[in-house]
């Protein structure tokens, strides 16, 4: 199927600096895609050279079959919503709404009869008289959505949308985003730096670093198999083991260790290799007898995190590596763990990552 | 294949129609700012280098000027005399603003408000008040000879009348420095037990470093290029300015005056160079976070600042009042009851109505097209994208005028407009020259006023307007312009008050029919009917005391039509 958009080679260069060095990246119809990554990144610039308030050094834009590298903002066909809401402050919520309606003509009951059906859509019925000062963060940021999606524009770009709001209108406004998406169809960017954002509400995820794309993938493939070291860094908490490669599996300090990853293979034996493990996937129980990866850990630290704890072991016969584990707060009261206990621990074959 | 991308070489974005308009008004604003300040400037520099019949003689003017020991003498004249006045006025100012960012004192706001009251009135009306204190025959004028000074003319009246004149923008700029303080360090001091003499120079005096730099600065320019007070009581005593005015109007010398000119535009443009400096330095010391200071309880500290409040308050009122009582003099200093005589003969037989008229048109006309102008240009920088180079050129323009003595723009527009081969010939002499040029003069004040109206809106509404596939300038009609009218008002209000009192950018530029008011006080004086030159000086202000309080009427009005959203 042709893709909705097509970004080819786009190169964004300020003086010697890159900050975007060839991007390609196709986006289907419908779907909802975040660029995630640190600040600096490129993801903002991305989103703006796609917008049209960036030119691109190079590079070319596709929307809907139709080129618009070289098309002025106004003439792409986009809504846009930005982290700092950009309501204009002096024109009630229906005004702000309406804004677009208005230049194209629209009959005057029949903006007011959409304004009132997006006030809807967002969760805000009734508050076509007030002022933006007049609402919350999480209210003026669904005012902008709802003027943004006035003109049923055919790409959607969200700009950091939740980042000026607080922890919890913030997780509330983005189910709502995504179950909004869902229902309209419309094919959605958003630029996060948030990876549980990202997660929560991504169809595909696009991780980015230092202009260039890392990984493209849902958010289980992002998780679960990170494409490059820089992923596996950035998303979620791992830990990494210095490893070498023997026998078609690994050792790490003096214990051989069996890994049934794909990127175990096709290392020459004696080579050094890096294995990134989730904390997750080391397991405290059940641990089998003749179960493989099984060592004793030295409990250092217990960071309390409410259901769960942050615990870090050292083990002895992985070169006395620190691991990173969780385990649940029952778990370490029923076994009586506290800093200084021993306890088995084993890594799952499965998910151990290996990097060259 | 990235060699094929680089071959396709920079993507250019199309220019949108609408952008285009915003292109086209850009150029329009660079070309004013072209003609009516790059230009006249540019002439000066001209003159300053050839000879009377026009051939270059690189530095021989200089060299002439420097072999002129008269000129020299005026030279060495404003340095000390201003120099003098910034070493007294900066002290005075810097412990009045101390009392009232830092005292308990009562009435602050009044006293506040009375200190900016000589901003209403030319300069000059300072220099009218001295000499009916302290003039041959003052109030005053014995206790003057007890001092042992024969007469007020000359250097000590200057001193003064400028003391007075520069007090209020000292003040202002010193208010804003000692403001700008955090209540935190000193309440970190009072915990580590710091004496009150210790935090004065450890907190207090390092933090207002850049507004007393910047106070200096603006003082000392003020007076080494102000016209009317040296004219008024200089007497023989001979400064640059004046040196300008007889040079070119008298002596028809242009090439030394443009010489001059061009040694009035130093301390201005050092001023301004070290003032964006310091204003930079300056945004940096107080953070959002920081809390704003407020001043303990101190009895005998709030006693005698409250004293030394009053002490300047009554000397300000002195030079204020003596001007107007001597205004309704019937003949000084014989007959002091009061009478209309100078405000009706005086002003009447010397056609000075007339004069009084241009001024409010003048006034009327700087701000209703400096303010469209300014904030059009300003908005144009600020909130549009693309045509790089005339961007930039507007922008260095735009502060430009701050580093330019009146007295020199109004040289430079002679110069420029006076050249018969100037098709723009016609300007000269006219009303609409006087208000451009008062425009351009006072251009970077209203600039940075709007500048700072427009930051405080969000970056992104052209870019939501643009998505949105509306053009700019609806935008502008819709938000930004109804969201900046406060500043609009407040710029209209400056550009007013500033045409009506101002002497030096215009005096080179007017006709007998083209006369404005400020200019009359000037002929009025020469003329001896000191009098009626004081009425004038009080019509002024009262003309402006009268605008102040439309406008604050205006702003009150605006206010309630497009700011209601600010409290809904």
């Amino acid at each position: 199927m042709e893709p909705y958009l097509r970004l080819h080679g786009i190169r964004k260069d300020f003086g010697s600096f890159s900050a975007l060095k060839g991007i390609d990246l196709d986006i289907a119809q419908g779907e909802f895609v975040c660029f995630l990554g640190p600040s600096g990144c490129g993801k903002t610039t991305l989103l703006r050279i796609i917008a049209g308030l960036e030119v691109q050094t190079a590079g070319r834009i596709e929307l809907a079959g139709r080129d618009i590298s070289a098309l002025p903002p106004a003439e792409r066909d986009y809504g846009i919503v930005f982290q700092s809401y950009a309501l204009f402050p002096n024109l009630t919520v229906a005004d702000n709404v309406s804004y677009g309606l208005v230049n194209r003509k629209v009959p005057r009951r029949e903006a007011a009869a959409r304004v009132a059906e997006l006030l809807a859509l967002v969760g805000l019925p009734g508050s076509e008289g007030k002022y933006p000062a007049q609402l919350s963060g999480g209210q003026q940021q669904r005012i902008a959505l709802a003027r943004a999606l006035a003109t049923s524009p055919g790409l959607l770009l969200l700009d950091e949308p939740l980042s000026a709001l607080d922890a919890i209108v913030r997780v509330k406004l983005r189910s709502e985003i995504r179950s909004l998406q869902r229902k309209l169809g419309v094919t959605t960017i958003m630029v996060t730096h948030d990876q549980e954002e990202a997660f929560a509400v991504a169809d595909r995820i696009v991780v980015m670093n230092q202009g260039t794309i890392e990984q493209v993938g849902t958010a289980m493939d992002v998780y679960r198999d990170p494409a490059t070291l820089f992923v596996a860094d950035f998303v979620g908490r791992i830990n990494a083991l210095p490893a070498v490669a023997q026998g078609g599996g690994l050792r790490v300090g003096a214990q051989g260790l069996l890994c049934e990853h794909a990127s175990v293979h096709g290392h020459d034996d004696g080579r050094e290799l890096r294995v990134y493990l989730r904390p997750e996937d080391v397991l405290a129980r059940p641990i089998a007898a003749g179960d493989s990866n099984v060592f004793e850990g030295l409990i250092e630290k217990i960071d309390f995190m409410g259901p769960y704890c942050l615990v870090r072991v050292r083990a002895a016969t992985l070169g006395d590596q620190a691991l990173t584990v969780y385990l649940s707060l029952n778990y370490l009261a029923e076994a009586q763990l506290e800093e200084g206990s021993r306890l088995p621990l084993r890594l799952l074959p499965e998910r151990m990552r290996v990097f060259s | 294949m990235s060699a094929t991308r680089l071959a396709a070489g920079t993507v250019r974005q199309r220019v949108h129609a609408s952008e285009r308009v915003a292109h086209g008004v850009l150029l329009l604003v660079a070309l004013a700012l072209l003609t009516f300040l790059a230009a006249p400037l540019l002439a000066i520099l001209q003159k300053s280098v050839q000879d009377a019949d026009g051939r270059f003689v690189f530095l021989a003017n200089f060299l002439a000027y420097a072999q002129t020991p008269a000129l020299l003498q005026s030279l060495w004249n404003s340095v000390w005399v201003s120099g003098l006045v910034t070493l007294a006025t900066v002290p005075t100012a810097f412990v009045f603003a101390y009392a009232l960012t830092r005292s308990r004192m009562r009435f602050k706001g009044l006293a506040r408000t009375l200190t900016l009251v000589p901003l209403l009135a030319p300069s000059l009306l300072s220099a009218i008040s001295l000499i009916y204190w302290f003039g041959n025959q003052g109030v005053l004028k014995a206790g003057l000879v007890a001092l042992g000074m024969d007469q007020i003319y000359g250097a000590p009246g200057i001193v003064l009348a400028e003391i007075f004149s520069t007090f209020p923008h000292a003040l202002m700029i010193l208010i804003t420095a000692l403001t700008a303080s955090d209540a935190r360090l000193f309440e970190a001091a009072d915990a580590m037990g710091t004496s009150a003499r210790r935090k004065f120079f450890t907190i207090t005096l390092p933090g207002a470093k850049y507004g007393l730099i910047s106070a200096a600065l603006v003082v000392f320019t003020l007076v080494v290029t102000d016209f009317g007070i040296p004219k008024v009581i200089g007497g023989n005593f001979n400064v640059l300015a004046t040196d300008v005015f007889k040079l070119v109007i008298g002596q028809q010398d242009f090439q030394k005056g443009a010489v001059v000119a061009l040694l009035l535009l130093a301390p201005a443009v050092l001023t301004f160079a070290v003032d964006r400096w310091v204003g930079r330095k300056q945004t940096a010391l107080l953070t959002a976070r920081a809390v704003p200071y407020r001043p303990k309880k101190a009895p005998l500290f709030d006693a005698a600042m409250s004293l030394y409040v009053i002490g300047v308050c009554l000397l300000i009122l002195a030079m204020l009042g003596m001007a107007v009582f001597a205004s309704f003099a019937t003949f000084w200093p014989y007959q002091l009851q009061p009478s209309f005589k100078h405000y009706l003969l005086g002003l009447v037989d010397a056609e000075v109505g007339e004069a009084f008229l241009n001024s409010l048109v003048m006034a009327a006309g700087t701000a209703v097209f400096g303010t469209l102008l300014v904030f059009v240009g300003a908005y144009l920088l600020e909130k549009t994208q693309g045509f790089g180079p005339v961007r930039s050129l507007v922008r260095l323009l735009a502060l430009l005028p701050m580093a330019v003595p009146g007295l020199v723009l109004g040289l430079g527009c002679i110069f420029f407009f006076n050249e018969p081969g100037n098709p723009l010939n016609g300007l000269y002499h006219t009303l609409t020259l006087l208000t451009v040029c008062t425009v351009v003069h006072f251009y970077t004040t209203g600039h940075l006023t709007a500048v700072t109206a427009l930051k405080a809106l969000d970056a992104e509404f052209e870019a939501v307007s643009a998505s949105m596939k509306v053009p700019f300038y609806k935008t502008f009609w819709r938000v930004t312009l109804p969201i900046c009218t406060p500043a609009l008002v407040d710029m209209a209000r400056y550009f007013f008050i500033n045409a009506m009192t101002t002497i030096s950018a215009v005096v080179f530029l007017y006709s007998p029919e083209t006369k404005v008011a400020s200019i009359a006080i000037l002929n009025l004086d020469e003329a001896g009917e000191i009098g009626a030159a004081a009425a004038m000086a009080v019509l002024i202000a009262a003309a402006n005391a009268v605008a102040t309080g439309l406008f604050m009427g205006l702003q009150w009005w605006v206010d309630r039509r497009t700011q209601a959203w600010k409290n809904p």
